[in-house]
């Protein structure tokens, strides 16, 4: 009966993060379903967007939430600048030259975040409250936090299916050959999927510091999340990726009600595992 | 071509021969020693200036970062200061200064045990500290002592490097066994109902902690309703802090290091379960804690060395033990001249690792590992710090048996500013304890 109590008054917290890390790893797979790039800068981006919220909320007095705008913009600029720089002209090459390419990108992230802001953490001291739920505590942060990410992913599905450039980017997405053919500018098309992919990551860390400490070295803990998301919901399909968020946010919080959280990792790259060998392009992917 | 090719490899040999001969031109006789500076001042009586070489490692990046960063500081004021004042002059006319070396852990243990063994047999480091945490320690204590190098252990609590037959190793801090032993006294009298909740980050220091207060708790009649181990990274501690909740525990005894008892505290005071008492191990006793705001409020920690309680030279007197080192005042303005923050009980240790070494120089008269080795088994000592005596059994070769801790709480001051305080022991205590705590 405890224990289900526990996993009653669990099960919200989950949810509501599970939206969050499901907003993170679309970041991460939107990049890969358009570009078949394997993000490895999207952790230190997420550790960006955390730091945007501890200077804009601590440093300048501005809502967390009204600053979430200034990120999401600098994200998107971050991104499509990442992509110039280091991705466009090794995105044909074999995927180990845009591994190793974002892989450096995230090491010059990490050396000049340690240098400029340490590794220790950081806390963004913003409470709006919380309220019951019956025996259930509800922070009114992870709410809003998992509001935003709806409201995220639904401006992103919008963008995708009734805008020009969403048109575009699935167009590359599904054959860019073809694309280019027809007038895509598909080089644009990329830097601006890419910076897509990196606002979502930015975003989600921006709200993630609204509810833990954090420092520089923070974000790897979410880009192997995303993974994990990726792959259960399938590596290119951001919806899939909204509902892997979910899946994992709820394994998460229920996992401990039954064991030690110190197996919650062990169950989540399990199932990963599980994943890659019954069902390797996700819940949610299309077959390939 | 392949002449060409012949010709081109032959100069290069030449030319790399000519310069390794270069190279090696300097390098005469008299040369100092790379371990120790020999010089010879004047011609009649004979004053050598040597310099020992101590070596550490330091978490400049990772997890112990801050923790680290501060012993690191406390032991560079002591150093500098010993060198300032023109160093340890030996009865030999001898004068002996210090230099570091030094290397960025990351945190690693890995890293740690490459690093000392370059310490060791590359840099000549004469004694060593050991890194910040139990764990790191423990890493490195195994390199000093298959190298019997002396390791002053800062900032390692745990009991267990102790009890391996080592003959090196010199702790200063209690041993985590006792961390607990004043809050639980303490809880005895406040609330000796009290139901416990034993919530701790899965690494050597904390658990050992925690595992050798349970006896102790249960022997006093608590109740353990709750006994969790997490991971070090974890950083969403929802789950946790609704088992607690869920447990009915009324005291929460645990925590680990900084970083993840700064997120626990924040979890506990976002939820509010109505726990009477929190106590995190390490991260509450940094000055860094109170950026949680008011989640910071009534939390307690256990601490090697508060300022406001800190030891004299009339308490050495009255226990008929010597004194040694700086006052507590003096050690602190000190550090606030060098650093600009007030030093916290990491910065202490650090400073009397560095204190405690050159006693044993001193005592020993002379920089032989193994007359110092000696020095430090027969040290019976007093400092600001507190009290140094080493255990000098087989079982548990340098344990720390003389040091004593305090309870100390991040408690709101009249003008709303959040300070840590000493609750316990009741003699040394600079106000009552924040119980139950209107805040977690």
């Amino acid at each position: 009966m405890q224990q289900i109590n526990l996993l009653l008054a669990s099960l919200p917290d989950g949810i509501l993060l599970g939206f969050v890390f499901g907003l993170a790893a679309m970041g991460l797979t939107l990049i890969w379903g358009v570009m078949n790039v394997i993000n490895l800068s999207h952790g230190p981006i997420i550790a960006l967007g955390m730091f945007g919220t501890f200077f804009i909320f601590i440093r300048m007095g501005i809502n967390p939430y009204i600053g979430l705008f200034l990120i999401a913009i600098i994200g998107l600029i971050i991104g499509i600048l990442i992509y110039f720089v280091a991705v466009h002209r090794v995105i044909d090459a074999p995927h180990l030259s845009s591994l190793l390419a974002t892989f450096s990108v995230n090491m010059i992230i990490i050396g000049l975040g340690t240098a400029a802001l340490t590794t220790s953490p950081y806390n963004v001291d913003f409470n709006v409250g919380s309220f019951r739920l019956g025996s259930t505590i509800i922070l009114v942060t992870r709410v809003i936090a998992a509001g935003i990410a709806i409201l995220f992913t639904g401006g992103l599905f919008l963008f995708l299916y009734k805008t020009r450039p969403g048109k575009f980017i699935r167009a590359v997405t599904n054959n860019r050959a073809a694309a280019e053919l027809m007038g895509v500018p598909s080089t644009r098309i990329l830097a601006l999927s890419f910076g897509l992919g990196t606002m979502l990551a930015a975003v989600s860390g921006a709200l993630i510091a609204t509810f833990f400490p954090f420092s520089i070295l923070s974000g790897g803990g979410y880009e192997l999340k995303s993974f994990v998301i990726g792959v259960l919901g399938g590596l290119g399909s951001p919806i899939g990726a909204l509902f892997g968020g979910l899946i994992l946010g709820v394994l998460e919080s229920v996992i401990p009600a039954f064991m030690e959280t110190s197996w919650v990792p062990v169950i989540e790259f399990g199932l990963f595992v599980v994943i890659l060998l019954v069902r390797p392009h996700g819940l949610f992917g299309a077959k390939k | 071509m392949k002449r060409m090719l012949f010709v081109l490899t032959v100069l290069l040999v030449t030319l790399s021969l000519l310069l390794a001969a270069c190279q090696q031109q300097p390098a005469a006789p008299e040369e100092p020693q790379p371990q120790t500076t020999e010089e010879t001042k004047s011609e009649e009586p004979a004053t050598k200036e040597v310099t020992v070489v101590i070596g550490f490692t330091s978490s400049l990046t990772g997890s112990q970062e801050v923790s680290s960063k501060r012993q690191v500081n406390g032991f560079t004021l002591w150093m500098n200061q010993v060198n300032e004042s023109g160093g340890i002059k030996l009865t030999d006319g001898t004068v002996v200064k210090f230099d570091f070396k030094t290397y960025d852990d990351e945190s690693n243990a890995e890293r740690v045990q490459e690093l000392y063994t370059r310490l060791i047999t590359e840099d000549d480091a004469d004694f060593l500290i050991s890194p910040y945490s139990s764990g790191l320690t423990s890493a490195a204590s195994i390199v000093a002592e298959q190298n019997g190098k002396v390791m002053i252990t800062a900032g390692a609590a745990d009991d267990d490097a102790y009890k391996t037959g080592n003959t090196s190793l010199f702790q200063l801090y209690t041993p985590g066994s006792l961390y607990m032993v004043s809050t639980v006294d303490m809880l005895k009298e406040l609330d000796p109902g009290a139901k416990i909740a034993l919530v701790h980050e899965s690494d050597k220091f904390s658990t050992g902690v925690v595992e050798g207060i349970k006896p102790y708790l249960e022997a006093n009649g608590f109740e353990i309703v709750l006994e969790e181990g997490y991971a070090s990274d974890t950083a969403d501690f929802g789950p946790i802090v609704n088992k607690i909740s869920g447990s009915g525990a009324t005291v929460l005894l645990g925590g680990g290091h900084y970083n993840d008892g700064t997120a626990l505290a924040r979890a506990l005071y976002d939820r509010q379960i109505g726990l009477k008492f929190a106590y995190l191990l390490v991260a509450p006793a940094d000055t860094k804690f109170p950026e949680l705001g008011d989640a910071a409020q009534g939390i307690a920690t256990s601490s090697q060395w508060e300022l406001a309680a800190t030891h004299t030279e009339a308490e050495a007197a009255n226990m008929g033990v010597e004194w040694f080192g700086p006052s507590g005042e003096e050690f602190a303005t000190a550090y606030e001249a060098a650093f600009g923050d007030p030093p916290t009980y990491h910065v202490a240790g650090g400073y009397a690792a560095g204190l405690v070494l050159q006693k044993a120089i001193i005592d020993a008269d002379s920089v032989d590992p193994e007359a110092v080795k000696a020095a430090l088994n027969a040290m019976n000592l007093f400092t600001f710090y507190g009290g140094i005596q080493f255990d000098t059994s087989e079982e548990a070769h340098g344990l720390q048996i003389a040091h004593k801790m305090v309870v100390a709480q991040w408690q709101k001051n009249e003008a709303g500013e959040l300070k840590r305080v000493i609750i316990a022991p009741a003699d040394v205590a600079t106000a009552d304890p924040l119980y139950p705590n209107p805040v977690p």
